[in-house]
């Protein structure tokens, strides 16, 4: 049995993925990125490897991904995140024809054929607006952990409206807010709200063709599924391994060049 | 047998003449005289090299001191002036320039004894206007009709185009007479005739050499080796030394094709380029496709930022200021077209240049050419979604608005999905 691997290096955390032949998740990992990059893709694919209980020369092939790939110098080439995570988001929902992924400083709207291939794509540009650092911002305004963050928006009464598109500024205005006597819940799902709108400004560029799927850290985020199935009146996919979903588009091309280098030639065959 | 001294030739000769040009515009200006200033779309230079005015063009010069890394610092001493980050980064390089007695990383650059000019920008207008101020330059500015609404294009005999022919033709009079009195000069006919020959040869090679590189592979580089036959073609129109460059030009263009001498060692990808370069990283943006083996076989900057001229138009000299007034109203309205209409031009390229895939390059500091790139694209997309689009925005000035990292990231992604396209379509 050969293994594949993914490692997505993102601007705040580094995934690993490995699977095996029949596509099978069998370890990952999660670390923060910091400061030395490549440290960061080592330490997330060797907790990846103990993860699946398998030594490192069972893993075939290594396909790095995201801002830091070319950091992954163990790797055995690199691939965009926009390519994975196209093709780990039609691998786990196979009729997905839109992607929305949303990460710590960046968020994509990716278009995909049924086969996983992208047919268009667009990102967030220059502005970290309508991306995970918003949440952050709202996080260390409100004093509420990261992880707090979707559960209590849930529970808004009277939701207040976020007005400004910057991550900088909307620490101010949350601010504003709270000395106007609002609900910390209010507030937060106003934040939920401005961020949805801003991908789904980005997922209307490359057109919203159902069904949608929402990939990245952000995914993991209960008030954000909700902002984003109201903003889009639609149900959207998500599964519990969202957050790895650019790793493992990276394993399942490994896993593609492993079955690749398998065929023989044309000219073996020929013998 | 490849003849070294043929290939390359063009690269080698343009960057001679520019050098050339521009040491003799540092001449000028240090026997403190003055060159007429005019810009790339309807540079009028047929009428301006008739009266023997040197001839400065300030996008040129602005674009110069991005390739050349110093736009940086010319954009914050314009904003620190008082002009905003927001505006055009031609015009704020200039300005600084302007403000530094004309040192340019170039050589010296001459004031403006005469400052010509189109609507085929609106930035022209207001850019003219300041060196009305700092000067008091007299200023000439065409009105050149436009498109009225896509695909309604009018031609000779049509009544419509006639009368615009006329109205054009009345300004050019107007600009002679202007000329006269800025030189002390009469305007001599005969002179002006052998400017328009030569101009006409240049128009009828640089619609060659366009044709030309519809040969697979490609035998230029419509982005980096096409910049420095606009330059020659801007700097050098109606002059000999331009005329011959551009013949020279054509015999180098021909001899490539007729011995498939590409660009790239493998030509994976044809690719055409909308909008205007990338400059503060020239080099390195072209890289970013180049590394794939995409290359840009042709650009709408190739049409616009020639004033037209890819059109070919000749001049009948027997007739030359209405024939100079039907070429410039034809050549100024498809420099237009080529931005404002730039899905009719991609669509005729697509076959014609087997094309796969569009590159648009909207820039921050230029609305009149990145208005309406994402509806081109959508209609490109739309009528040929087999033809790869991608959008990436930057700036043609201003640093601060590139951003390598994204950019390489898109341009990535377009190639893998581009490459995962036509492995699909082999399957």
């Amino acid at each position: 049995m050969a293994y594949a691997a993914g490692v997505d290096v993102g601007s705040t955390q580094t995934k690993a993925i490995i699977i095996d032949e029949d596509k099978n998740i069998v370890g990952r990992a999660l670390i923060y990125t910091g400061a030395n990059v490549t440290q960061a893709a080592e330490k997330s694919f060797q907790q990846a490897l103990k993860d699946a209980n398998i030594g490192e020369e069972e893993v075939e092939y290594v396909i790095g991904t995201g801002y830091g790939r070319y950091k992954v110098t163990f790797g055995n080439k690199q691939i965009t995140e926009i390519s994975c995570h196209g093709r780990g988001a039609v691998h786990m929902f196979p009729k997905t024809k839109t992607v929305i992924d949303m990460g710590g400083q960046d968020s994509k709207a990716i278009s995909v054929s049924p086969n996983g291939e992208i047919v268009d794509f667009c990102m967030n540009d220059k502005c970290a607006a309508g991306t995970g650092r918003f949440l952050g911002a709202a996080s260390m305004a409100l004093d509420i952990p990261l992880d707090d963050l979707g559960p209590t928006s849930l529970n808004a009464e009277k939701p207040v409206r976020i007005s400004t598109t910057c991550t900088v500024f909307a620490e101010s205005e949350i601010l504003s807010w709270l000395g106007k006597g609002k609900k910390v819940e209010d507030i937060l799902w106003g934040v939920h709200q401005s961020i949805s709108s801003r991908s789904i400004g980005l997922l209307r560029r490359v057109g919203i063709e159902e069904e949608v799927t929402f990939t990245g850290g952000v995914a993991r985020n209960t008030g954000m599924i909700k902002a984003m199935e109201d903003g889009l009146k639609k149900k959207i996919n998500v599964c519990e391994d969202s957050h790895y979903i650019g790793a493992l588009g990276a394993a399942l091309f490994s896993l593609d060049h492993i079955f690749a280098s398998r065929k023989p030639k044309v000219k073996e065959l020929a013998k | 047998m490849v003849d070294k001294n043929i290939v390359g030739r063009g690269n080698k000769d343009g960057a001679a003449l520019f050098r050339d040009w521009f040491s003799s515009l540092n001449d000028v200006a240090e026997r403190n005289e003055r060159s007429a200033y005019v810009f790339v779309m309807g540079s009028l230079n047929e009428i301006l090299k008739s009266f023997d005015m040197p001839v400065s063009f300030p996008e040129i010069n602005s674009l110069q001191t991005a390739v050349r890394k110093q736009s940086h610092d010319l954009l914050t001493q314009a904003e620190d002036y008082g002009y905003s980050p927001d505006i055009c980064g031609y015009v704020k390089a200039d300005v600084a320039v302007q403000l530094a007695g004309g040192e340019h990383p170039m050589g010296k650059i001459p004031k403006p004894s005469i400052a010509v000019l189109t609507n085929a920008c609106n930035t022209y207008i207001k850019w003219a206007e300041i060196w009305e101020r700092m000067y008091g330059t007299p200023i000439v500015t065409l009105d050149v009709p436009g498109t009225r609404s896509q695909g309604t294009q009018t031609w000779q005999g049509n009544s419509d185009f006639e009368n615009d022919k006329r109205y054009v033709s009345a300004q050019l009079k107007e600009l002679i007479e202007t000329c006269e009195k800025v030189t002390g000069k009469k305007f001599d006919i005969d002179k002006f005739r052998e400017v328009l020959g030569y101009a006409n040869d240049m128009s009828v090679s640089w619609k060659r050499i366009l044709e030309l590189n519809q040969a697979c592979p490609s035998v230029f580089n419509a982005l980096t080796d096409g910049t420095i036959f606009l330059g020659v073609a801007n700097g050098f129109r109606g002059t000999k030394e331009g005329s011959e460059y551009f013949k020279n030009l054509v015999e180098e263009m021909e001899f490539k094709v007729a011995n498939e001498i590409g660009t790239l060692s493998e030509e994976k990808f044809r690719l055409a380029f909308v909008g205007v370069p990338c400059y503060p990283i020239f080099r390195r943006f072209n890289e970013f496709f180049t590394d794939w083996g995409g290359n840009f076989v042709h650009s709408t900057y190739l049409w616009f930022a020639a004033g037209g001229t890819n059109l070919g138009f000749e001049y009948d000299l027997k007739n030359p200021i209405d024939s100079l007034a039907e070429g410039l109203l034809i050549s100024v309205r498809d420099a237009m077209d080529s931005m404002f209409y730039q899905d009719e031009s991609i669509m005729s390229m697509i076959d014609s240049y087997k094309l796969d895939g569009v590159v648009y390059h909207p820039i921050k500091s230029c609305r009149t050419v990145s208005t309406g790139l994402s509806d081109g694209r959508r209609s490109i997309m739309k009528q040929r979604p087999e033809i790869s689009t991608l959008f990436i925005e930057s700036d043609m000035m201003d640093k601060r608005v590139v951003s390598e990292a994204q950019m390489k990231n898109r341009i990535d992604a377009y190639f893998e999905g581009m490459i995962s396209r036509k492995q699909q379509v082999s399957v």
